[in-house]
């Protein structure tokens, strides 16, 4: 398989190689899947870019309302990156007891996945809420327009994970890891640790930066 | 309880779009009831609606392209009307309705026409170019699919219910803003753009993965045919640009419905990030729709050639050329935003190179006839007339990417004519060209050929005919979108474009008239080889049409023109060696879960629009279940035994060898 | 409006290269059609003079020639992009015989306010300048985007509320002219047309004398009642009561115009009658 790949990366030794380089056919199902989750999250990367484009492009714009140094409190938010990256390790330890067909451990550590999850998406809500309060909602500037979107979008993207997280919990309880089962276990983890990837930059582009400014 | 809507909405007082609108519901509702009171039903219902056959939905969507092209082009012959009658007086359409005409012509034509189309011969094509049984995510391809045809039934009802954008086909802040468009008609634009889109996207993963990961054996990537390519490309950047496109629609929202200051005039929005956002996206699209045109020429002027493609390795490149270049090119559509001098040259500059490629490109077709023996079939034409009008709109994009002449020619009907010298040229000809070369191969029979050439004269003359007059009226200064004008010099040359708009409504009268002919006349016009022009590529390996598993053997490929050179093979041993050992095969059952979800988007993006939220979320739970449910399923493969397969199989090569024996 | 017959140095110098990019192009692409043409019909399947070679289908040669004429084509093109789009920059000054003249444009919801800050005057859709003189022109909007745009001047430019883009001009020959707003702007857009006088600098001076004594004053009440939506509004002539009034507009401190009142919207939305 390895020698097939550099052939197709490298025309020019095409002619050459003997038929072990030639191309073996269609890539068995597990493969395809979550090949096509990756590019899927690619896809959902470019979109979250936009968003943070918009944000960069706005966060100046606070027509005369708060900055972001006055709004954001780096302790809640702190606990927030804590909760997720946490939960990236406890999905982590799913995608094991999946791979090793352990029910009990994978359920376990998917319930504990979830209650990060909640936790985090809980923290986040309180933000917003008191943001509102402060009157700085996202109709106030257009930063704030793009800070609401910005990591709102992200929000929206961890609960759909948390109703995804629950019907795979379910799936498996009544299912057990089928063949089908696993490999959607095996996107609902490239998923989640995605969202990681996206809070991190979150957390350092307007949370880091907008602190300082 | 129900939002925003009330009778109102209903344009009962005003005879145009509501004649209109009515009578596409009639012949919609006529349909409907001839399709359940003549029990045909069951069938659609089985073997199209939930198919998640690559081919069905392929067809499926040319049909969704076919359909729409005549929606948009009884927009497009409004506009010519209007255009004509209006010098010195407000012609038959008031502004709001011209508008509407304008904006729904734009969006129908780019969205639900040539989008549909492309990624419906994509769909059908592929798969068997490639020499495999099906796409990566069948039941997705259909999901897709539904819901592209959601976001055009959504347009559709925009006609009867409410009003559409009047803001073009690009919705520009802070026009398109709650301020200054308070209507529903831009809510109904974005939501089934939106919704569209993510069927576009559905569709672009799908097709992106199934070309990197699967192929037959020994389909290495330098075998693959020309539209295998493009389709890679055009896909890859469908899943590169369409989440800008979602992304900044979804601003656009926020701004609407929830007060955000994205494209605002207050609170420090910004309109120029609009036009940055859409055009990132939206040049893209231009690529996303004419490399697979470019792919359909490829495949098309090599088989009739009786050559294979010239510079096969430099049209890779330049494909992928093209398709890298597409985002670095966006800020040649405001040149006249005032960006400064080293910004506009060094786009306008990126945009020209984008023509070395395309050039390349059409340096290839016409090596690709040197020296070959050029049969002038239906699709074949279509590539000659594409080649010369391709040029022509190349020329001119080329001039509008020189600042100081878009300083001249921006927004005018220049510009107009140019996408469309382009456009039609480009991608409507290809799809054509397609639609022709694969029709056979699709249903079985082939189509008129006289019928088709004679629409593709009417629409070639036609086309000269309608677009060269608004080079000239662009060239006297008239820019687009006027509803009324009041100088006199533009109005022979608008008269003139209306003539060539009639000349091709006959031309697609000849088409409608091709197809029912052919399905009249379809056993003199039978495919009984799977093979009626000759081909190269593996789609003509298998019968017309193919059965369901496409290859009862997966073909093994040992170089480039893969079906060609087995056909040499054969020819050089004298026999085809027909003995096989079949398998059983696995294939993907249907399923009722594309249906059911674009019915639930349906609602939701109705329900969007009008502001009825209870209904929002209805629809939303509605999906979601959908797809636990479709989770849920126990079995989602079917086994074809391998006797079934044989039998189908042995007859088909039977049918093959009797035409063949006859004909030798 | 036939921008082949420039009446400024803008609008020709654009056509200049407007026609001599044309004309490269059309070099090679006229050889290509007739090859196109001609291979087409040389190699029709009947004809049985015509060399069928079906395997040939490379020639290093010829991919390069391949290559080459289009990225010729496009360096000298891209040439010809590149000091184009500096020397018109439409920000750059323009040399004239006669004084420079300010005007600074707002476009509103239909109409064009022309602003004349030094000679404290304004006319509403209708623009009058001094033959020979370079035009300054700063450009704002009341609401919408719009593009500001006279054929045989030259150079068109968006205007965008909240900002201000920059423009200079030259008429060469007295006349009338017709600009136009070439970037649509809703439902009164093909209504805002604008007459350009090019008038002598004699007449120029006249014109703008009786203007500032026009009975209509031009400051924020009355530039607020234009701000609201109409269409087919007469040529009017101000004067100038706030010479700041544009700073004033393109810096949102009056703030950006309402859009369709709320009777109009009951009559525009969803469908008017």
């Amino acid at each position: 398989m390895a020698t097939a790949a550099v052939a197709h990366a490298d025309p020019h030794q095409l002619r050459g190689l003997a038929a072990a380089a030639e191309h073996a056919g269609p890539a068995p199902k597990r493969i395809v899947t979550a090949y096509g989750f990756w590019i899927f999250l690619l896809s959902d990367i470019i979109m979250f870019s936009c968003f943070f484009a918009a944000y960069a492009v706005l966060s100046g714009q606070t027509d005369g309302g708060p900055k972001g140094s006055e709004l954001f409190d780096l302790r809640s938010v702190t606990a927030e990156t804590g909760c997720l990256l946490l939960s990236s390790f406890t999905c982590g330890l799913a995608s094991i007891a999946a791979d090793e067909r352990e029910t009990t451990l994978f359920q376990l550590a998917m319930a504990l996945t979830c209650a990060l999850g909640l936790a985090f998406l809980s923290l986040e809500l309180r933000e917003f809420a008191t943001l509102v309060a402060r009157g700085a909602g996202p109709s106030r500037s257009a930063f704030l327009s793009s800070f609401f979107t910005l990591v709102g979008c992200h929000g929206l993207h961890v609960s759909a994970g948390v109703l995804w997280l629950l019907t795979m919990m379910a799936q498996v309880t009544a299912k057990g890891f089928r063949a089908d089962i696993r490999r959607r276990i095996v996107c609902f983890a490239l998923f989640w640790h995605a969202l990681d990837i996206i809070w991190v930059a979150v957390f350092s582009v307007v949370y880091l930066l907008g602190a300082g400014q | 309880m129900f939002g925003k809507l009330s009778w109102s909405a209903v344009p009962l007082d005003q005879p145009i779009p509501m004649a209109a609108s009515g009578s596409v519901a009639l012949v919609i509702l006529a349909v409907l009831a001839w399709i359940v009171l003549a029990g045909h039903l069951p069938y659609l219902w089985r073997e199209w609606i939930t198919s998640v056959d690559h081919k069905r939905i392929g067809v499926m969507y040319t049909l969704l392209a076919t359909v729409m092209l005549l929606r948009g082009f009884a927009d497009a012959l409004m506009m010519r009307a209007q255009q004509a009658v209006a010098l010195h007086s407000q012609g038959f359409l008031p502004p709001e309705h011209y508008n509407q005409i304008f904006s729904a012509h734009g969006t129908i034509m780019i969205f639900f026409v040539a989008m549909p189309f492309v990624i419906g011969l994509m769909n059908l094509i592929v798969p068997l170019q490639l020499g495999v049984r099906d796409v990566a995510f069948p039941t997705l391809n259909s999901v897709g699919f539904w819901l592209t045809a959601t976001g055009a039934l959504l347009v559709n009802i925009s006609l009867v219910i409410g009003e559409f954008a009047r803001t073009g086909w690009l919705p520009y802040p802070p026009l398109s803003e709650m301020t200054y468009s308070p209507g529903v008609g831009v809510d109904y634009y974005l939501w089934s753009l939106e919704i569209s889109g993510v069927g576009t996207l559905v569709a672009g993963i799908n097709l992106v993965t199934t070309v990197l990961k699967l192929r037959t054996k020994g389909m290495t990537y330098l075998r693959m045919p020309m539209f295998c390519w493009t389709t890679l490309a055009s896909n890859l950047l469908i899943v590169a640009a369409f989440p800008i496109l979602t992304a900044t629609l979804a601003m656009l929202i926020l701004d609407r419905y929830l007060g955000f200051h994205f494209f605002t005039n207050e609170g420090g929005g910004n309109v120029m990030m609009f036009m940055n956002l859409i055009w990132a996206w939206g040049h893209p699209e231009v690529y996303i729709l004419v490399l697979p045109a470019f792919g359909i020429f490829s495949e098309v002027v090599s088989t009739f050639s009786g050559k294979a493609l010239f510079g096969y390795r430099s049209m890779v490149l330049a494909t992928m050329a093209i398709c890298v270049i597409s985002f670095m090119v966006w800020l040649h559509h405001f040149f006249t935003m005032g960006a400064g001098p080293n910004v506009n040259a060094i786009f306008g500059i990126a945009s020209m190179i984008i023509a070395v490629p395309t050039g390349v490109k059409i340096y290839n077709w016409l090596f690709t006839m040197y020296m070959g023996r050029i049969r002038f079939t239906t699709p074949m034409l279509w590539s000659i007339g594409f080649m010369v009008t391709f040029l022509l709109g190349g020329l001119t994009g080329v001039l509008v990417a020189v600042p100081p002449a878009d300083f001249l020619l921006h927004n005018s009907l220049f510009l107009v004519a140019h996408f469309h010298n382009v456009i039609i040229g480009g991608v409507l000809f290809g799809a054509f060209a397609g639609y022709t070369y694969w029709f056979p191969k699709a249903f079985g029979f082939r189509l008129h050929e006289g019928l088709g050439k004679a629409a593709f004269w009417c629409w070639l003359i036609g086309f000269y005919v309608a677009f060269m007059p608004l080079y000239v009226v662009g060239l006297l200064g008239m820019t687009r979108r006027m509803q009324h004008y009041d100088v006199p010099e533009w109005r022979p040359w608008l008269l003139v474009a209306s003539v060539g708009a009639i000349i091709i409504l006959i031309g697609i009268a000849f088409q409608i008239a091709q197809l029912v002919v052919s399905i009249h006349r379809r056993e003199e016009l039978r495919d009984h080889t799977g093979d009626p022009w000759d081909g190269r590529s593996l789609e003509w390996a298998t019968a017309s049409p193919p059965p369901v598993f496409n290859f009862a053997v997966t073909p093994d490929v040992s170089g480039e023109d893969a079906y060609w050179s087995m056909k040499e093979r054969a020819r050089r041993q004298g026999t085809s060696d027909d003995s096989v050992a079949y398998t059983d095969i696995e294939m993907p059952r249907n399923s009722p879960t594309g249906f059911i979800c674009a019915f639930f988007a349906t609602i939701m993006g109705f329900a969007l629009i009008w502001h009825i939220w209870w209904m929002v979320a209805a629809g939303a739970i509605g999906a979601f279940a959908t797809f636990v449910a479709f989770a849920w399923r126990d079995h989602d493969e079917y086994v074809i035994a391998a006797d079934d397969v044989a039998r189908i199989d042995q007859a088909n090569l039977a049918e093959r060898r009797a035409v063949m024996s006859g004909a030798g | 409006m036939n921008i082949f017959d420039p009446q400024g140095p803008v609008a020709a110098a654009e056509r200049t290269i407007l026609v001599d990019s044309v004309a490269i192009m059309l070099a090679i692409v006229l050889p290509t059609i007739a090859a196109i043409l001609g291979f087409a019909w040389w190699y029709r399947a009947s004809n049985r003079r015509a060399q069928y070679q079906p395997d040939w289908a490379y020639s290093g040669r010829l991919e390069l020639v391949v290559w080459a004429i289009p990225t010729l084509t496009i360096i000298l093109l891209g040439g010809v992009a590149w000091i184009g789009a500096h020397q018109l920059d439409p920000a750059r000054p323009v040399e004239g015989t006669g004084p420079p003249l300010r005007i600074q444009v707002v476009s509103l919801d239909w109409k064009w306010l022309f602003i004349y800050p030094d000679q404290r005057v304004a006319s509403l859709n209708a623009l009058t300048v001094p033959v020979g003189s370079p035009l300054q022109f700063e450009l704002t909007s009341s609401s919408v985007m719009n593009a500001f745009f006279i054929p045989q001047l030259g150079s068109m430019i968006y205007t965008m509320n909240g900002m201000v883009t920059r423009l200079q001009l030259r008429a060469d020959n007295e006349g009338t002219y017709q600009g136009l707003s070439s970037h649509f702007s809703g439902d009164g857009f093909p209504g805002m047309m604008f007459d350009v006088h090019v008038v002598s600098q004699l007449s120029f001076t006249d014109w703008a004398s009786k203007a500032a004594g026009s009975n209509q004053a031009l400051n924020a009440e009355s530039y607020g009642k234009l701000a609201r939506q109409s269409i087919g509004d007469a040529k009017v002539t101000y004067r100038l009561d706030d010479p700041l009034l544009f700073q004033a507009v393109a810096t949102q401190h009056i703030p950006a115009a309402p859009g369709p009142s709320p009777d109009q919207q009951a009559q525009v939305s969803p469908r008017s009658p």
